[in-house]
Order: structure tokens, then C-alpha cells, then sequence
């Protein structure tokens, strides 16, 4: 209990005293995730409304690998990344490994399922109601995407913010393809897991407060920018 | 509304390093020790190089250069390190420095290592005593000198019953193990010291010559890939090295007690 306390005390003060490392890390981890945000939604949105609209022979297969690929370790992905990415692999050329644009490509992986799965899944009820009426009025396939995308917004909006969750709080791949390099590829995460490594819990404890705050904030920002989750509306 | 979301995706994005960036891998028990916070900001001063330092197990920093993706390797395991360097993946080793292991275990020292008159000892007798022990178990330069110890003795880890626990862990995450369990434990005598999670243990035994520690420097075969800065590589041997080097390293003390001792031979 001690412990708690102490890590409360130790996120007070690094909010406070405007710690430089602490902003250094806080924005690193936004910057990274935040990214890997919106490239998984650009793929994995679409990508599950299609899988909702469209009818096809390998659909159920798909379906049951998004599924599935939700359960991968990311410690499986971040070594699938590190070995495409290392100077003796494939990617080496590129010499992406150990900088944040390895830490968004493996992050973008391991969120895309999960954005694609639960889009597919509000997007399939959706697709229940719209389907007589879309049908009805000829549509193209493309606008009955961007018809069933733009009204479903808000349950869209829902998954992105669970991969949001899964990637900011995300440290197996990204400790694995970023190194946790100080001031290059340190994020609230693998700084969280090298301060427990070093046996002082308040400011491990101290860093996690931290990174929950300001997946609140991030939280709350989105759905004010959205409009949603307000009186009088849906 | 937009603007501001442009302004801040634009705050995100505007952080970029500059200056001349060149890769180490490095052991957890080196980087535990803080050494690094010491020699780090030297280097930048002195070489104008950005040490990023990748903190890995002995036998994953290894692997990291035998793939080229790191420029050198600064590790503690001397038959690992010839095995590289034979095998071509580094271009040669240079000792640097040298600390030691300590036996860390409960204050209550169950298995009497204490008393012990070696260090094979104070392991044979944890292991008569069948007191529970945390391994690292991760083929880290630790784990690996852990290991040498208990042959020493005589005795063969397989056999061990189920007080012998392998982690799998760095340093750190064993010694919080090990603070858990009440066991003993291997450890650097850095890690140990910068340890903030002691709880109810103790170091129990040291001073045998036979836990001495050496640190060597072994820059990457730039022949792996162009992007390998082995000039970069071959100006921090030539500073670690140094008189400065040595004046930091030996200078470097945590509670008032010196930790490690420079050894490199002065070219």
C-alpha cells in the first residue's frame, strides 16, 4: 500500500515540476501512438466495413484471422518487425530499426486487427438496418462504404479509442523494435518497465499514473472534438 | 478546431535529433549501475557523438551485432566474446573494466554463506541447504558466470530441485524476484547497490577473485553493412581507453563505495 501512495506522490510531483524527461516521454509516447492511430484506422476502417458490405468467398476466413490476429502477443510482432527491419533482414536497407517509425509500424500492426474486428462488428448491425434502403437506391459499393462509414461514426469512434488503449499501453513489441534508447525511442512504457527493473516502484507507479491520465485526456479530447457523449445527443 | 488539431499533430512531429549517432549495445547490469549517466555526457562533450545505448542481456547485445544493427558491443562474458569475435562478427575485443558479483541473500543467511571460504562454496552450501535461489536464466554475462560458479562446485544446475527458480529476467527484474521469494541471488555488485527494492536481503558473500567481472569493448565488422560506423566505434574504444575514461571509471562510486576498476591497456 506503501508503494501506491509513494507512486501517487512521485506522478504528483513529475506533473508539477514540468519534468523535461517526463514531457520528453509523455509527447514521444502521443506522438508514436497517436500516428499508428490513424494509420490503422485509414486501413482497418474500411477494411472492416468492407468485410460488412461485400460478400465474398474467403470473407469468413478473414474474419476468423482479424479475430484470431487480436490475440497475438505483441512480443510475437515486435520480433516479426525487428527481424523484417534488422540491417540483415529484408527491410535493413530502409534502416528503421530503433527509431519511433519501427515502434508506429509495429503498433500499427498490432491495433489494426482490433480496430478492423470491432468496426466489422458495429458496421455488420449497421449494414442490417441500411441494406433495403441502400440496395433500393442503386448505390455503388463505394458509397454505400462511405454511407455506412459516415453515419457510423460514432461506434467507429469507439474502436479506434480501443486501439488507442491497446497501443499507448503497449511495451513488449516496442521495447523489442525501438531498444527504449534514452531521448530517442524511450516511451512511458519502457521507461515504466526499466524503473521497475531498477527496483524503484514509486516512480515506475509514478509513470504509469501518468500514462493513464493522459489516455483520459486523449479520451476526452476526442470525444469533445466529436461531439459525442453529450446531452441531447447520441 | 482543426487548427488546433494541426497545431498539435505539428508539436508531435517537430522533435528530431541531430550530431553524429552511433549505437551500443549494452549489458542491463552495466546500464544499472548508472555508470553510464557518468561517461554519457563525457562523450558528448568529448567526441560530439550521441551514444544511444540499447540495453539488452549479454547474449541478446551479441546477437544484435552479429545482425549489424548495432555499431558495438560493450558486454561481460569471455567465452561468448571470443566465440564473436572468431566467428568474424567483431573486429577484435578490448578489455576495459572490471567490477564484481556479489552473493546477495536474506538477511537471516539461512545457508550460512557468510562463513563461506569461496564462492563455489557459499554455492554449495546454498545448494545443500536447498535454500531458494533466483537464476537469471536469460544466457545473460551473469547468468553465464552464475553458471561457471556452480560447476565449480561441482554441481549441476539440471538436477536442481525446485528451489533452484530461472527467471528468464534482467537484473533487475530477478532481484525483485528474489526480494520477493526471500532467496539468494547472483548478482553485480552495481546492480545491487543502485537496487531501490532491497526489502529483506543482504549481500552474504564476496572477495573471491573468481567473481571478478570484465567488461570488454567489441566493435561490429563493418563489412555487414554500410551503415555501420565503425569509425565512430573505433573513436570511442580509442576515448574509453583514455586517462579521462579511467579517472571516470575509477572515480565512480555509489554510497562512497568504488565499483569499478579500469584495466584497459594504455596503447
Amino acid at each position: 500500500m506503501i508503494d501506491i501512495l509513494e507512486g501517487l506522490k512521485a506522478a504528483f510531483w513529475l506533473v508539477v515540476s514540468f519534468d523535461a524527461e517526463l514531457w520528453e516521454i509523455s509527447l514521444r509516447s502521443l506522438r508514436v501512438t497517436l500516428t499508428a492511430l490513424v494509420i490503422a484506422s485509414l486501413i482497418a476502417i474500411p477494411l472492416g466495413t468492407y468485410l460488412a458490405v461485400q460478400r465474398f468467398r474467403y470473407r469468413r476466413f478473414i474474419i476468423s484471422l482479424i479475430n484470431a490476429l487480436m490475440g497475438l502477443p505483441p512480443v510475437v510482432i515486435g520480433l516479426i518487425v525487428y527481424i523484417l527491419l534488422s540491417r540483415s533482414g529484408p527491410f535493413g536497407v530502409l534502416n528503421l530499426l530503433f527509431t519511433p517509425t519501427a515502434m508506429i509500424i509495429a503498433q500499427v500492426i498490432i491495433i489494426t486487427p482490433v480496430i478492423a474486428s470491432i468496426a466489422h462488428q458495429a458496421m455488420r448491425e449497421l449494414w442490417a438496418e441500411y441494406h433495403d434502403l441502400l440496395i433500393s437506391l442503386n448505390t455503388t459499393k463505394w458509397q454505400r462504404i462511405v454511407t455506412l462509414i459516415r453515419d457510423g461514426r460514432r461506434n467507429l469512434l469507439t474502436a479506434a479509442l480501443a486501439g488507442f488503449g491497446r497501443a499507448i499501453g503497449e511495451v513488449g513489441a516496442i521495447m523489442i523494435v525501438g531498444g527504449n534508447i534514452d531521448h530517442v525511442t524511450r516511451v512511458l512504457t519502457t521507461a515504466i518497465a526499466l524503473e521497475t527493473g531498477k527496483g524503484d516502484f514509486a516512480l515506475a507507479l509514478g509513470l504509469g499514473f501518468v500514462l493513464i491520465g493522459i489516455a483520459i485526456v486523449v479520451n476526452l479530447a476526442i470525444h469533445t472534438l466529436s461531439r459525442t457523449e453529450r446531452e441531447g445527443r447520441w | 478546431m482543426k487548427k488546433l488539431m494541426v497545431t498539435a499533430a505539428a508539436v508531435l512531429w517537430s522533435q528530431c535529433a541531430m550530431a553524429d549517432e552511433m549505437r551500443l549495445a549494452v549489458t542491463t547490469s552495466f546500464d544499472n549501475s548508472g555508470l553510464s549517466e557518468v561517461l554519457l555526457p563525457a562523450i558528448k562533450a568529448d567526441l560530439d557523438i550521441d551514444l544511444q545505448l540499447l540495453v539488452v542481456g549479454t547474449g541478446q547485445a551479441l546477437k544484435l551485432g552479429e545482425a549489424g544493427d548495432v555499431d558495438a558491443v560493450l558486454v561481460h562474458s569471455k567465452a561468448a566474446e571470443d566465440t564473436f569475435v572468431a566467428a568474424g562478427h567483431g573486429t577484435h575485443r578490448r578489455e576495459i573494466m572490471y567490477n564484481d558479483f556479489v552473493l546477495i541473500g536474506p538477511k537471516a543467511d539461512g545457508a550460512d554463506t557468510a562463513n563461506a571460504t569461496s564462492a563455489a562454496d557459499a554455492f554449495a552450501r546454498v545448494a545443500s541447504a536447498e535454500a531458494a535461489f533466483v537464476s537469471r536464466g536469460d544466457d545473460s554475462g551473469t547468468h553465464k558466470a552464475e553458471l561457471g560458479i556452480w560447476s565449480s562446485a561441482g554441481l549441476e544446475v539440471g538436477g536442481f530441485g525446485s528451489w533452484y527458480h530461472a527467471v528468464g529476467a534482467g537484473m533487475g527484474a530477478a532481484l525483485n524476484t528474489a526480494a520477493g521469494l526471500d532467496a539468494y541471488i547472483f548478482a553485480d555488485r552495481a546492480s545491487w547497490l543502485n537496487f531501490g527494492n532491497k526489502s529483506g536481503l543482504a549481500l552474504t558473500y564476496s572477495g573471491d577473485p573468481a567473481l571478478f567481472n570484465q567488461y570488454a569493448f567489441l566493435p561490429v565488422d563493418p563489412a555487414k553493412n554500410a551503415n555501420i560506423r565503425s569509425d565512430l566505434a573505433m573513436k570511442l574504444e580509442g576515448w574509453l581507453t583514455s586517462r579521462r575514461a579511467a579517472d571516470l571509471i575509477n572515480g565512480y562510486e555509489i554510497n562512497g563505495e568504488p565499483l569499478f576498476v579500469f584495466n584497459a591497456v594504455v596503447q
